[in-house]
């Protein structure tokens, strides 16, 4: 379902962050991209969610190329994914839940059917009892999983974490890595991008290494 | 179609939320958008209003036909049908004999008309037009002219015509006015928006990355400016009506004094909706220049 052929993407200045990448991935799977920092693991997730564009060769996503889409399209082909950020970037402006809701308005939910969804995703994770909480007063991996919450409120296809476990204890990080299995039993295809080897013994995922932006 | 309507009722919604977020901010900015348009609907208000007084007083606008002296019984027999088919108006015939008396009659005025030795007045003709129209008063009086054994003819209308200039003066310093503050509304609604979009930067960023379209990052700050510019345009309303209540009392006395009634006309309902849709128009013209410069980091 998302298969890159070359993909490589330049920054302007020149920095080249990816290379003359090709995968495969198909629905259900469950996919690790390692790689020490600045590999291009953040790189390739972005161009995966079609949050950023990639400035050679093409990213198709369910029979669409990403790189030949028209800019007003994208929204709607980000709409497939549910990213969770490597700084999360949740709102400390509002409660959990409306954080969690943000998804669904885009979308177009009604309220009442929106709050609804908003609190099964909460359940999902464990927070529906911190849904009227600020994300301020949340803990570290209590963040993440809002984060997760917000990423998967939406039923995406795909699910697209970049470093979920980068600044948790190892229980919250088991806890964590729990909730995506969780998702990959039930079929959603799940793409994590992260340096942690530890994973990749207990999940046995197909495994992408990255190394200087090349495949390897 | 649902879908579209809770997300119109949720930017709605937003907009509103955020009005009352800061209510000292919102009370000062409807302030300044209020005052910005109170100034050019006071105006609209008192043009108007010297309209209407331009046109009872030119109710009385009178066209004089005199005659030439040595003109008959026959002559102004023909000057009456000629009226009578114009029919352009009242109009009433002054023999020179009733114009003479008239005359003695006036204070300090026998003596002077005893000395005379013959009756130096001509017959006349007072019009009163039905079209009191300063351009067709002027068509009328050359028309009237050209008729047999017309020595003059007297439009009094060059008060009529230094008043019209006057609306007309007033009209495009009006329009200029009510331009300048446009531009100041508009203005104020940029800054407002732009301070908003910086605050809201991080959920622009976020709802961007997520799926969120421009028109669903757009709409609550439209809804935000056009809200802002309404509300401005309700209270400019409210300040003009407050002003003409206050010169009412004045003025009823001022025309007293002058020996006539005369009562401000305050805005009709259609008014105070033209203000509002104003204030939000202009409100949404600021939002939407706003949003299009500030949006450009997030590309």
């Amino acid at each position: 379902m998302i298969v890159a052929s070359q993909l490589s993407k330049r920054y302007p200045g020149g920095y080249e962050a990816l290379a003359d990448v090709s995968f495969e991935i198909s629905a259900g799977q469950m996919v690790f991209i390692t790689g020490h920092s600045g590999a291009g693991k953040t790189t390739l997730v972005k161009l995966i969610a079609s949050i950023e564009r990639p400035t050679g060769g093409s990213l198709v996503v369910n029979g669409q190329n990403l790189s030949a889409l028209r800019r007003s399209a994208l929204p709607y082909v980000r709409r497939h994914f549910g990213m969770v950020f490597q700084d999360q970037k949740l709102l400390f402006d509002r409660s959990a839940l409306d954080n969690v809701l943000l998804p669904l308005q885009i979308v177009g939910f009604s309220r009442r059917e929106a709050i609804r969804r908003a609190q099964a995703a909460l359940d999902k994770v464990g927070l529906l009892s911190r849904e009227k909480a600020n994300p301020i007063a949340l803990s570290g991996g209590e963040q993440q999983r809002l984060a997760i919450a917000r990423a998967v409120v939406n039923r995406p296809t795909v699910l697209i974490a970049d470093e979920p476990t980068g600044n948790l204890d190892s229980e919250s990080a088991t806890q964590v890595l729990e909730i995506f299995a969780e998702f990959h039993r039930v079929g959603v295809t799940v793409v994590v991008a992260t340096h942690d080897q530890s994973w990749v013994e207990r999940y046995h995922p197909n495994v992408f290494r990255l190394d200087h932006g090349r495949l390897v | 179609m649902q879908a579209w309507f809770s997300q119109h009722r949720a930017a709605l919604g937003s907009a509103l939320r955020r009005l009352g977020a800061s209510p000292l901010n919102t009370l000062l900015s409807l302030l300044v958008i209020g005052i910005a348009l109170t100034l050019p609907g006071f105006g609209y208000v008192i043009l108007d209003n010297l309209r209407d007084l331009g046109q009872s007083a030119s109710g009385v606008q009178q066209i004089s036909i005199f005659m030439e002296l040595e003109a008959g019984k026959k002559d102004v027999g023909e000057i009456e049908n000629r009226l009578r088919q114009a029919a352009s108006g009242k109009w009433r015939f002054v023999p020179r004999e009733e114009a003479l008396k008239r005359m003695q009659a006036s204070e300090g005025m026998a003596e002077i008309v005893a000395s005379l030795p013959r009756n130096p007045l001509p017959d006349a003709f007072i019009v009163e037009p039905t079209n009191t129209d300063p351009q067709a008063l002027e068509v009328l009086k050359k028309e009237l002219s050209t008729w047999p054994k017309v020595a003059h003819v007297q439009l009094d209308s060059a008060w009529v015509k230094r008043f019209d200039a006057f609306l007309k003066l007033g009209k495009l310093a009006l329009t200029l006015l009510a331009g300048l503050f446009a531009a100041g509304l508009v203005a104020v609604t940029f800054t407002t928006i732009r301070l908003q979009v910086m605050a809201q930067a991080a959920e622009i960023e976020v709802a961007r990355m997520i799926g969120a379209t421009d028109a669903f990052i757009r709409r609550p700050f439209y809804y935000f400016g056009a809200l802002q510019g309404a509300l401005g345009g309700l209270l400019a309303a409210g300040l003009v009506i407050g002003g003409l209540y206050l010169l009412a009392g004045p003025v009823a006395d001022l025309a007293v004094l002058y020996g006539g009634s005369f009562a401000l006309r305050v805005p009709a309902a259609l008014e105070i909706v033209v203000l509002t849709s104003a204030g939000a128009i202009l409100g949404w013209l600021g939002a939407q220049l706003s949003v299009s410069l500030s949006l450009r980091k997030f590309d």
